[in-house]
């Protein structure tokens, strides 16, 4: 029977494939023959000469240090913004808080970053402040479940010990819970950043700066080779970001 | 003794003034500026654009073209995970160690040579998954035209390079020892994959690729942005036109897909991993 089953869902799944196929009447042969590849290949050939002048390279370093600060920036809003979405979340206020809190980063989490870039371009304007709101907005979200969840688990005999010496609440807070909470804090946070990093050079596509909007105009002007400029820039920071993290990683977390 | 409450201040506040120092050009470089969105011109704007959020539009016409978008959004996930597929599955044997005669025969080391020979194909994979496919799908609009084909080649190249790098990495974490065994016996090296390799590694590869076409399914929505059909392009559509109310009624599909995404894979990876 569960083999019957398991045979049924592998037919279901071919099936989908194939209508998804017949649905998007995606036209291979007009892709692939009929000189559809040999105009691919002249678009990708036109991104072979990078633009390595010395103004270009200056521009695109001054969008990649544009992207390294909307997402470190846009981190730390949002470390402090779902610290202080985590505690109601965290059920330290009561009940009806607590829900509405989950509610609300549930919400804000549910809201991929670009969305939240449309529409924060729409709200503030073009350029990097809208990239860092959006990236705030979303990143809070996440931040603040995980924290909320660490919270959770925090040990609750330090702070109680505090509290039973006559300490108040804030003083219980910062000397009991946050020293135990802090390194998982701070990993959640590096692993956002990592992210955020990677959405922040695409964020540009709608208008909130960074190496995205180069791209996005290079690319409208059809100016190829200043974009394979912006491309490699891209693959770069992704590259270092992935390096850097990687010796954090070993460095901090495994020890 | 009242002065001296906690003795960690002073370094504190030096690692503060430090953090400040360095973020300082960060802030200027990302013009970060909350207060636009109070200020009096701004919040109307946004106030107008929330408000007509409710109710989400709902006429037929819509629903139908919105039935319309959550379906390509679907079938691109689809088929560019099919094609991801077709690309994945030749490049993580290529780069896997796990089919190597000469680790076979060497305990699991692979030689000079054939870790040379492996540093092309990991490369190119590095490569296709490194760029975001959001740049993918900006491209490929530009090569091949507005559409969901854009989306689908996008789909296909960025996941290819990350199912291809899983898988032989996957390859790799199981027990070597089946495959090695079949491979000194003289068996062909696909065959020490299906009999060797394969059994014990296939319920990992299963449960990751479903759990990738649901990244796919959320990635497709967002490529839709730069013109790669589905939700996303209705999204931005809308946004454009200052249509609160399909704006909203976009996002509760978006959930609803995502949700349904979520149980589906869920479900798949219950059954066949």
């Amino acid at each position: 029977m569960n083999r019957v089953i398991n045979l049924l869902v592998v037919c279901a799944i071919v099936a989908a494939v194939v209508a998804s196929f017949g649905y998007l009447e995606l036209d291979l042969r007009a892709l692939i023959g009929d000189g559809g590849l040999g105009q691919m290949g002249a678009y990708a050939e036109r991104f072979l000469h990078p633009d390595l002048s010395a103004d270009h390279l200056q521009a695109v370093a001054y969008g990649a240090l544009e992207t390294l600060a909307m997402s470190g920036l846009g981190t730390l809003l949002a470390m402090a913004m779902g610290l202080l979405l985590a505690l109601p979340a965290a059920g330290r206020f009561g009940w009806p808080l607590q829900s509405a809190a989950r509610l609300l980063l549930n919400a804000l989490r549910a809201i991929p970053e670009l969305v939240w870039a449309a529409l924060t371009v729409l709200a503030a304007g073009l350029g990097p402040n809208a990239g860092t709101l959006a990236l705030a907005l979303h990143t809070s979200g996440v931040l603040g479940r995980l924290f909320a969840e660490a919270l959770e688990n925090a040990p609750v005999e330090p702070a109680a010990a505090i509290r039973l010496q006559g300490g108040g609440q804030v003083a219980a807070f910062c000397f009991g819970t946050l020293p135990n909470l802090w390194p998982q804090l701070l990993a959640y946070s590096l692993y956002r950043w990592e992210n955020n990093i990677r959405m922040a050079s695409v964020l540009g596509f709608v208008g909130a700066g960074g190496l995205g909007q180069m791209l996005y105009t290079t690319l409208s002007l059809f100016q190829e080779s200043q974009a394979s400029t912006v491309i490699i820039a891209m693959l770069v920071l992704v590259l270092l970001v992935d390096a850097f993290s990687d010796v954090m990683r070993q460095r901090y977390v495994r020890a | 003794m009242a002065r001296a409450r906690d003795p960690a201040a002073l370094p504190r506040l030096l690692l503060t003034l430090l953090a400040v120092a360095l973020l300082w050009p960060g802030l200027q470089l990302s013009e970060l500026n909350p207060g636009v969105l109070l200020q009096a011109e701004n919040r109307k704007q946004i106030a107008t654009f929330a408000s007509a959020f409710w109710p989400p539009a709902h006429d037929a016409e819509f629903i139908k073209l919105l039935y319309e978008a959550t379906l390509q959004t679907l079938a691109v996930a689809t088929a560019g995970m099919a094609f991801a597929l077709v690309l994945a599955i030749p490049t993580s044997l290529l780069a896997s160690r796990a089919l190597s005669l000469r680790a076979a025969s060497r305990g699991g080391r692979a030689g000079v040579w054939s870790r040379l020979l492996r540093m092309p194909v990991r490369g190119l994979l590095i490569f296709l998954r490194s760029v975001p496919e959001i740049v993918w799908a900006l491209l490929f609009v530009r090569a091949v035209g507005l559409g969901p084909t854009a989306g689908v080649l996008a789909i296909a190249i960025t996941y290819s390079g990350m199912l291809g790098k899983v898988y032989a990495e996957i390859f790799e974490s199981v027990d070597q020892r089946p495959a090695h065994a079949l491979l000194q016996a003289g068996s062909g090296r696909l065959t020490a994959f299906f009999y060797g390799i394969l059994p014990s590694a296939v319920a990992e590869v299963v449960s990751y690729t479903v759990y990738r076409w649901e990244c796919a399914i959320r990635a497709s929505v967002v490529m839709g942005f730069v013109g790669a059909g589905g939700l996303g392009q209705q999204i931005d559509l809308s946004m454009r036109m200052f249509a609160g109310a399909e704006v909203a009624s976009i996002l509760l599909a978006f959930f609803g897909l995502v949700l349904l995404a979520d149980l589906l894979s869920r479900f798949l990876r219950g059954r066949l991993a």
